[in-house]
């Protein structure tokens, strides 16, 4: 019984470690991106193709990025997480 | 350019009773089926993560994203895109910290998940106090622009705009409940992202299939600082304050918690952000090229001639590209957009005062099912009538800060208090009170000190906060008091009961262990 309480304190101890890792890097990169709009205007500026700017590729990267935290978090939460929960609900 | 907007044009007539009688008729189907509380508030759990996940889309993606960042790009190129990216990345966050505990942990709204280990009744006052706040200047800047853009569009008078769109919202929610409500969302993403999605297709066959040949043309005629970041980040505090609004905003907004607990499970809750984060994003992704678009097809000064705010660039765009019936079928769609979003505000704002205040604080939590049925019907007529009282109130009124406001109160008064009673074991009722209403009061004080009503709307040349948007000081002195008022006393029945909450975080309602087995010897 108390090997199992263990457990699940180990399990959501992991879970919260992970979704705040992941919340903080999706607060970085987007305050990031909002900290270089002030800061970098010439920078964002910069023509890397006719008709694309820095600024609107990291923008739309941002929106990628977005993607990609949630893909990663519901990969993990659906194979990890959920057979931890299935495990120990017995 | 030649426009035929505000004038009644036939097939946007035709396509808005097409979609009146479609919701209405989904409504019928849906009343038949709304027989419990369950039902009315969360669809019988019965929505699949797919839908759920349009349907999530259907209630954020509101007019003023579809047309007003259509046309803040067009007007502004670059600068407009902030915005559209700032109401994505509070996506991400809804998932990692509060769609599975809310789906876990509560039945009908946010405050179940704060009151679950609190007295019930300070902490469902405080909750609904911010709930209501945040739904009302929501639904007031809801109705006035439903009213401006249906006048606009078809050339009816404002007042009957307003009764309309009330009406029938009315008709959704107070008959069909969640399941109706539930089921408009999804039809109106569906008829938004194809909307959008052939527009932005329409748009790009002129240009190869390449967005950057479109961006390229629209540097050449409006200068290369169409590209890059121009006046409207002129002040970094200011927007990392607004930032911090939309991100943990997004987080707290009543109407999109409460459709964590229309899906069976966390599982499911789970994936449905997914696919809500994969349209919306793929949606403002869209909303690069019809501004640009229609910057460079439409141009910035046709556009300024109809709507000096921009609103109608999108609508303009689809009668270039598409002519007169494409132009009434993005006119449809952008009316069924306002029923939709109306109509999910309203039966979050008559959860928070039929199920907190009602049931849970009057009735101590002790109220049969038929009461509690009627009582958020009367609710939801209660909200309906005001909505459309407030609608003709606010006419001809500038009420750009009210969205902005609806999210610094959602991220100060509901985030904090959501997360911490989740997170913390100490957090205690008192505290869970202090940070509730210390975010609702400071940002509802703060926006009145600030530019946009000091300035903006009541015209005086300063303001005593030099902030548009409060966020970066209210959510930070949120947290301050939740976690102060909660050390400076214990709440040992709180503390207690966090760990059942923790259990249930991870499993759910069903029961701890199996009643009394034979087998396990007695502790």
């Amino acid at each position: 019984m108390d090997e199992r309480h263990a457990e699940i304190d180990r399990l959501g101890a992991a879970r919260w470690r992970l979704t705040l890792a992941l919340t903080a890097a999706m607060m970085a990169i987007y305050f990031g991106f909002i900290l270089l709009i002030a800061y970098g205007k010439a920078l964002l500026a910069t023509l890397l193709l006719p008709g694309l700017s820095l600024g609107i590729l990291l923008g739309a990267l941002v929106i990628v990025s977005a993607w990609v935290l949630t893909w990663f978090y519901v990969r993990w939460a659906n194979r990890h997480y959920d057979a931890a929960v299935t495990r120990l609900r017995r | 350019m030649d426009t035929s907007l505000g004038e009644p044009n036939v097939h946007a007539m035709a396509g808005f009773f097409v979609f009146i009688a479609l919701s209405l008729g989904i409504t019928w189907w849906a009343a038949r089926r709304t027989r419990s509380t369950d039902h009315f508030y969360a669809a019988g759990r019965s929505i699949t993560g797919f839908q759920n996940g349009l349907a999530l889309a259907g209630d954020y993606m509101s007019a003023a994203s579809f047309l007003g960042i259509a046309g803040l790009v067009a007007l502004s190129g670059f600068d407009g895109l902030i915005y559209s990216i700032g109401f994505l990345v509070g996506w991400p966050i809804v998932l990692f910290l509060v769609a599975e505990p809310l789906r876990n942990l509560g039945r009908y709204t946010f405050a179940d998940v704060v009151a679950y280990r609190m007295r019930q009744g300070p902490v469902r006052v405080a909750a609904a106090l911010g709930s209501l706040a945040v739904v009302a200047f929501y639904l007031i800047a809801q109705m006035v622009g439903a009213g401006n853009l249906i006048t606009l569009l078809f050339g009816l008078r404002y007042e009957w705009a307003v009764v309309i769109v009330g009406g029938v919202m009315l008709a959704y929610v107070l008959f069909g409940g969640m399941i109706a409500t539930t089921w408009v969302q999804i039809v109106k993403a569906v008829l938004l992202l194809g909307g959008a999605l052939i527009l932005a297709l329409l748009v790009l066959l002129r240009f190869g299939f390449d967005p950057t040949a479109l961006f390229a043309r629209a540097a050449e005629i409006y200068g290369a600082g169409v590209l890059s970041p121009g006046r409207l980040v002129s002040d970094p505090l200011d927007a990392v304050s607004l930032g911090l609004a939309l991100m943990f905003g997004t987080a707290g907004l009543p109407h999109i918690l409460m459709r964590f607990y229309t899906v069976p499970d966390a599982r499911t809750a789970r994936t449905s952000v997914a696919y809500a984060t994969a349209f919306i994003g793929f949606f403002y992704l869209l909303t690069f090229v019809l501004g640009f678009g229609a910057m460079v097809l439409v141009g910035q000064d046709a556009i300024r001639a109809v709507d000096r705010g921009g609103n109608m660039a999108a609508p303009l765009l689809a009668e270039a590209v598409g002519g007169t019936a494409f132009l009434g079928f993005i006119a449809a769609v952008a009316f069924a957009t306002i029923l939709a979003v109306v109509a999910g505000l309203t039966l979050s704002g008559a959860a928070a005062l039929s199920h907190d205040l009602w049931v849970n604080v009057v009735r101590a939590g002790d109220a049969p099912e038929h009461e509690q049925l009627r009582v958020a019907r009367g609710a939801t007529v209660l909200l309906g009538v005001l909505s459309i009282a407030l609608g003709i109130a606010f006419k001809g009124q500038n009420v750009a800060y009210m969205v902005g406001l609806a999210f610094a109160i959602a991220a100060s008064a509901n985030f904090p208090a959501l997360f911490l009673s989740v997170f913390w074991r100490r957090f205690t009722t008192a505290g869970a009170q202090a940070s509730m209403l210390t975010g609702t009061a400071s940002a509802l004080l703060l926006i009145y000190l600030s530019p946009a009503i000091q300035v903006d709307v009541l015209g005086n040349s300063s303001s005593p906060f030099p902030l548009r948007n409060p966020g970066l000081v209210t959510i930070p002195l949120a947290f301050v008091a939740g976690a102060v008022v909660s050390v400076a006393r214990r709440d040992r029945r709180a503390e207690e009961m966090f760990t059942e909450l923790e259990h249930r975080l991870h499993f759910g309602a069903e029961p701890v262990a199996p009643p009394a087995p034979a087998a396990e010897p007695a502790r």
